[in-house]
């Protein structure tokens, strides 16, 4: 089992070395290149744009300005006033050291603009995926136990209808319903706010907060319980033919215990893998679910730099995205050969 | 008690038997597919989309023509679905939007398809180290956060010429999408591949001089052709809800070309006071991609009998 996570954590760093080059090339072909957006929609002094393209290493070959990007210049030499004599020291540390350079749209360092945004992605899709939990797994089981039920029936139909709602259109439906539509009787105010994570101006109350979560965590877990559901079902199905639970209901334990005990433990074990699969989602967030939210995440911060083509704020979101995805894809596996014994690693 | 935790008395049907009843000739398959009432039901739907787009010029109305007069009008007799900000009818954007989203479908597909099969064929068939190197490609491309490699995908060749692919045209939009929609094709043909391959026919195959590139093309190739459609199936559905995605987000197909996506896009504006310029062309992906996956499940399950079988507590 050591040996095969350590092995499995060396296999990810030729996966990610490859990613990152992919990405790299991706990012920084465009033509135009990234001074195209230097300083947002001002026009910049050509200059100044030369000095700064110096500064930023962008007059490098990309072979070159790959590997400041990984490992840093600090250990060599810029020249930044373009005479032909590399004077001053290079700053960046590279990735490697945690260092993912500076924004280009705001100048601050990347870590600090993810770091800002990422707990507001955490919390919103920790709460879709509690909300996900909480109807799917009950959905999923009593759909399984009562196989070809009115409920089975309405259930699975729903699942897949779920699964075929575009989650953009659901967010407009979301909004016209219950913020154009529905009105709060009392006040005669939209029932439920359509954007932020919180009312502005206003001090801070759990109500408040609550009331901005339902309509984004509603539009994000629609899909996943969809999903989840279904994938439940299949598996509680797969599980309660098996002779073992037919032994235990011989033995004489109870409905509900064999259910619980016997047969749901077991159905769960690939959902904790599609789970892991998921996961990477509490760091990439939602896109769809924070533009029409207006919610102050990941998601829209990646949107607002591909728009914007801030260079080093892309490249490290996605990197952390496909680090994120790749040790997620591990640990599905590690949680499979701990749940279920008949699975070795060798 | 639960009929399902009973010992079905059917359960000690022999397996030789279950072999019988699962063959899957081409006229069996259509016989299952015919009795899955939701598969039906899609394929109904779903003809009616396609119908529909490809008589789109029929309609009274030219889809790019902007007719100041009636702005924004709520659906009526003459306009079904009502008109948008330039009064040009929103049936009408919608039926020739349709041809672009099902036309990406349909590409994306192909694009997976022509990437996805040699990919999985050759690791499956070889092994070794080719094996090794194609699945880790194709590891690395699935670790990808998709989305968000999409919309940087869209960006980038938004800017760039490239010989066949003018920038953002329907093509350029199919490229990307299928580009990252190879994967699961290509596991599922190296899975077929892995097991097809030591079977007793392709060695007489081999024994008779057929080369590799036969055995893979005419020996195996038709023996692993059932999970392929039933994933190509799905992957159009993926496509169109991906096609409408990147649209949406500014990053797809270019307005004034209509999408489902776009339309919708540019609802946004509009949903307070004018929202059915929102709800029709959601209606329509959410048509679309519901039908696609009901007959995904209807091809599923008339390829695998054995599946249905299980389905229904028999086996």
């Amino acid at each position: 089992m050591g040996s095969y996570l350590l092995r499995r954590l060396l296999q990810l760093i030729p996966l990610l070395f490859l990613l990152s080059i992919a990405l790299f090339a991706l990012v920084n072909l465009a033509p135009g290149g990234p001074l195209a957006s230097l300083g947002g929609s001002r026009h910049v002094n050509p200059q100044k744009a030369e000095q700064l393209r110096r500064q930023l290493g962008l007059d490098r070959p990309l072979p070159t300005q790959y590997l400041y990007w990984l490992v840093g210049n600090d250990w060599t030499k810029v020249d930044a006033d373009g005479d032909g004599i590399a004077e001053s020291p290079g700053t960046r540390r590279g990735v490697l050291r945690g260092d993912f350079g500076l924004s280009f749209r705001t100048r601050r360092p990347v870590l600090t603009e993810i770091l800002e945004r990422l707990p507001n992605t955490a919390y919103l899709m920790i709460a879709t995926l509690i909300v996900v939990a909480v109807i799917a797994l009950p959905v999923g089981v009593l759909s399984a136990v009562k196989q070809y039920s009115i409920f089975d029936l309405v259930a699975t139909t729903l699942s897949f209808a779920g699964q075929a709602i575009p989650e953009f259109w659901l967010g407009l439906i979301l909004i016209l319903v219950f913020y154009v539509g529905l009105r709060n009787p009392a006040t005669g105010e939209p029932l439920l706010p359509a954007g932020g994570m919180y009312t502005l101006g206003s001090a801070f109350s759990v109500g408040d907060w609550i009331k901005h979560l339902i309509l984004p965590v509603a539009m994000g877990a629609v899909g996943w319980v969809a999903w989840y559901s279904r994938f439940l079902r299949a598996g509680m199905l797969d599980v309660i033919h098996q002779d073992y639970i037919r032994t235990a209901r011989a033995k004489g334990l109870s409905r509900l215990r064999v259910l619980y005990r016997h047969a749901l433990r077991n159905a769960l074990i690939p959902l904790v893998t599609i789970l892991a699969l998921d996961l990477p989602y509490i760091f990439a967030g939602s896109l769809y679910v924070e533009l029409i939210f207006s919610w102050p995440g990941m998601g829209r911060l990646y949107y607002q730099a591909a728009t914007q083509r801030d260079y080093p704020l892309l490249m490290a979101i996605l990197i952390i995205a496909a680090a994120t995805t790749a040790l997620c894809n591990l640990l599905a596996d590690l949680a499979y050969a701990l749940l279920d014994p008949r699975i070795r690693y060798e | 008690m639960s009929a399902s935790v009973d010992p079905s008395p059917s359960a000690t049907r022999s397996v030789a038997q279950v072999h019988r009843t699962a063959k899957t000739s081409g006229s069996n398959v259509w016989q299952r597919f015919r009795h899955h009432p939701g598969a039906l039901a899609g394929a109904v739907v779903l003809g009616c989309l396609v119908l529909s787009a490809i008589l789109a010029p029929l309609s009274p109305y030219d889809p790019e023509t902007s007719d100041i007069g009636v702005r924004l009008n709520a659906p009526s007799w003459e306009h079904p679905m009502g008109t948008d900000a330039l009064g040009r009818d929103l049936l009408t954007r919608l039926l020739y939007g349709g041809r672009i989203s099902l036309s990406v479908g349909v590409m994306v597909v192909i694009i997976a398809l022509v990437i996805g099969i040699p990919v999985g064929a050759v690791a499956g068939f070889f092994g070794g180290w080719v094996d090794d190197l194609l699945m880790r490609l194709t590891d690395a491309a699935l670790s990808l956060p998709a989305l968000l490699v999409l919309i940087l995908m869209s960006a980038f060749l938004r800017e760039v010429e490239l010989p066949f692919l003018r920038s953002n045209s329907v093509a350029t939009i199919a490229f990307i999408i299928g580009s990252l929609s190879w994967m699961t094709v290509a596991r599922l043909v190296r899975a077929s591949y892995l097991t097809i391959r030591e079977l007793e026919f392709i060695t007489a195959a081999r024994c008779l001089g057929a080369s590799d590139l036969r055995i893979m093309a005419r020996h195996i190739l038709p023996n692993a052709v059932g999970p392929i459609i039933v994933e190509s199936t799905l992957e159009v559905g993926y496509a169109i809800m991906e096609e409408s995605g990147l649209s949406f987000l500014g990053f797809g197909v270019q307005p004034p070309t209509p999408s489902w996506g776009n339309l919708l896009s540019d609802a946004q504006e509009h949903l307070t006071l004018h929202p059915w310029l929102a709800i029709f062309p959601g209606l329509m992906i959410f048509l679309a991609i519901i039908s696609v996956n009901y007959i995904g499940d209807g091809i599923r399950d008339a390829f695998d009998p054995y599946r249905v079988l299980k389905k229904v507590g028999e086996v």
